[in-house]
């Protein structure tokens, strides 16, 4: 077992190398660019797109024409979200997402909510983190012309219900963007079934290549139509202009190839794994926390709060692992995890959270190596915290006047 | 973020880290901090004829509270009352090279320092208002 272990994959996925190997001719030997349509370097780079297309459409179960190439998620979700609202602003400029949705997609909202070009309703979550269809149907107006709920999140790994919130948007002739860039390659998508019209992905989550995602724009019932926010060459039909970076497509269409054919076998491991490591870590201490939806989460994903340590002090003692916390000191804002806020964890507790991020190149012994180390350092850091031997003592922590600073 | 190394030594090797026996005398607690905040000290004194001979914390908080715990009470061993009021958070981030994002820390320190004071000087006049 080599250190430091990997144990973030939400954030990023080491690269295939089944991956790489299928992109290194794109970058010497077959340099060319995609949209020169007379010659044979050209021919041979738009090619090797329009093969990555069908594998990535086919993960999916979208058309290869619906695919859209953007630099990634964050890109996807401010072209959706934006080429959306402008496009058809004389319908209305009323969108529904959800409190927890990514960054890219509330800072995208927030921003045309200041410029004046959008109205907005961010729905609650239940204390899984789960957005209730019903509450979208409720916040439905004559307005609303966007409806956009993630697939699963980042942090706790909820999964949305999303088919049922898309045959809501059908309904009511709304149309629905999803992020699904945690859940696409993890969990089957089916853009037909779920009734999705916009769906935001990246290629790096999924042991691809940084740098590269999709927009996939619905073709027919209905013909999605979205203005494009990058003016230039008028590539992928006029939608997002640019040279298209046909070597990390390339990488993109192998990754989403190998999801699909390993989905079951990556994500039976993957439980396995990670239901061990919460039943390890949850069997020997006491008053541990699972954030997010007991059964229905993402394979790779456990999200726990430890009481009565702080987050970062957990990462800082476990530095050969690589793993991500809600804590405030972890973030630039010093706000603890707004994720964790919305699924009602107070503070205190959304302070204390450790999300691990497994993956498919992690093995039993990391995980060994994880569990044992997890302990460890909770049992070393609630030793030393004041917090803890209040509670020992049996102080109640919320009757004390704690001076906030 | 990088921890400076004298953050991560204080970190994986704290000095003088637990409590007092409840009720022993002569002691100086203070508790600075909230848990909302994501950080609460604790930190105590052991004074005996106006000097600090032993001093211990416990500290909820990240990788930066707890090197400032731990060096105060380093730092507090040894020293008079008097002395002990003059040290300053900005003390601490020098010494523990303490980026901008993390000074909040020192400055906990330092009130956990003055609140553990104060404490034992209240505790020091109410026994010798007694003793009158």
């Amino acid at each position: 077992m080599k250190l430091p272990i990997f144990l973030d994959n939400h954030s990023t996925t080491p690269m295939d190398p089944r991956v790489l190997e299928t992109m290194l001719p794109y970058f010497v030997e077959k340099f060319g660019n995609a949209a020169s349509r007379n010659h044979a370097f050209g021919w041979a780079a738009e090619e090797a797109v329009e093969s990555a297309r069908k594998q990535i459409a086919k993960l999916i179960k979208a058309d290869p024409k619906e695919i859209v190439f953007t630099s990634g998620a964050t890109e996807s979700d401010n072209l959706a979200i934006k080429g959306v609202l402008e496009m058809y602003k004389e319908k209305g400029d009323h969108i529904i997402t959800s409190s927890t949705e990514h960054r890219a997609v509330l800072d995208t909202v927030k921003s045309l909510e200041g410029k004046g070009k959008a109205t907005a309703t961010y729905l609650p979550v239940d204390k899984f983190g789960m957005v209730s269809p019903d509450a979208v149907r409720n916040a439905i107006t004559a307005k609303t012309i966007l409806i956009s709920v993630m697939l699963a999140n980042n942090e706790i790994g909820t999964i949305n219900p999303v088919k049922e919130i898309g045959k809501i948007a059908k309904e009511k002739g709304i149309l629905f963007h999803c992020d699904a860039t945690q859940g696409v390659g993890k969990i089957p998508v089916d853009v037909q079934e779920m009734g999705i019209d916009l769906m935001s992905f990246s290629a790096h989550k999924i042991y691809g290549p940084k740098g590269v995602g999709a927009l996939y724009v619905r073709k027919k019932n209905p013909r999605v139509r979205i203005a494009s926010q990058m003016d230039g060459g008028g590539h992928e039909r006029g939608m997002r202009s640019g040279t298209l970076p046909v070597p990390l497509i390339v990488g993109f269409g192998k990754a989403c190839e190998l999801c699909e054919q390993e989905m079951a076998k990556d994500s039976a491991r993957l439980i396995t794994m990670r239901d061990r490591l919460e039943a390890s870590i949850m069997k020997d201490l006491e008053e541990s926390y699972l954030n997010g939806h007991p059964t229905n989460r993402l394979p790779g994903n456990l999200n726990i709060s430890f009481a009565y340590v702080e987050g970062e002090s957990l990462l800082m003692g476990m530095k050969d692992i690589a793993l991500s916390s809600g804590s405030a000191c972890t973030s630039a804002t010093l706000e603890p995890s707004y994720v964790l806020r919305a699924l009602g964890v107070g503070t205190d507790l959304a302070h204390s959270s450790i999300r691990f991020g497994l993956g498919r190149f992690n093995t039993d012994a990391e995980i060994d190596y994880t569990i044992k180390k997890v302990i460890e350092i909770v049992t070393k850091l609630r030793e030393m915290s004041p917090l803890y031997e209040m509670a020992k003592e049996g102080v109640d922590l919320k009757s004390v006047q704690w001076a906030a600073h | 973020m990088a921890y400076s190394d004298k953050v991560v030594d204080h970190f994986n090797n704290p000095r003088n880290m637990g409590s007092f026996k409840k009720g022993e005398e002569g002691v100086g607690t203070g508790m600075v901090g909230a848990p909302e905040c994501g950080d609460v000290m604790k930190l105590q004194i052991k004074v005996q004829n106006d000097t600090i001979v032993d001093a211990k914390f416990k500290t909820f908080g990240c990788g930066s509270a707890i090197a400032s715990s731990s060096l105060a009470t380093e730092w507090l061993k040894g020293k008079t009352i008097e002395e002990a009021q003059k040290i300053k958070n900005t003390d601490i981030v020098q010494e523990l090279n303490l980026p901008p994002v993390k000074i909040h820390c020192s400055v906990l320190a330092e009130d956990a320092i003055k609140a553990a004071l104060a404490d034992y000087q209240k505790k020091a006049d109410g026994a010798l208002t007694e003793a009158e």
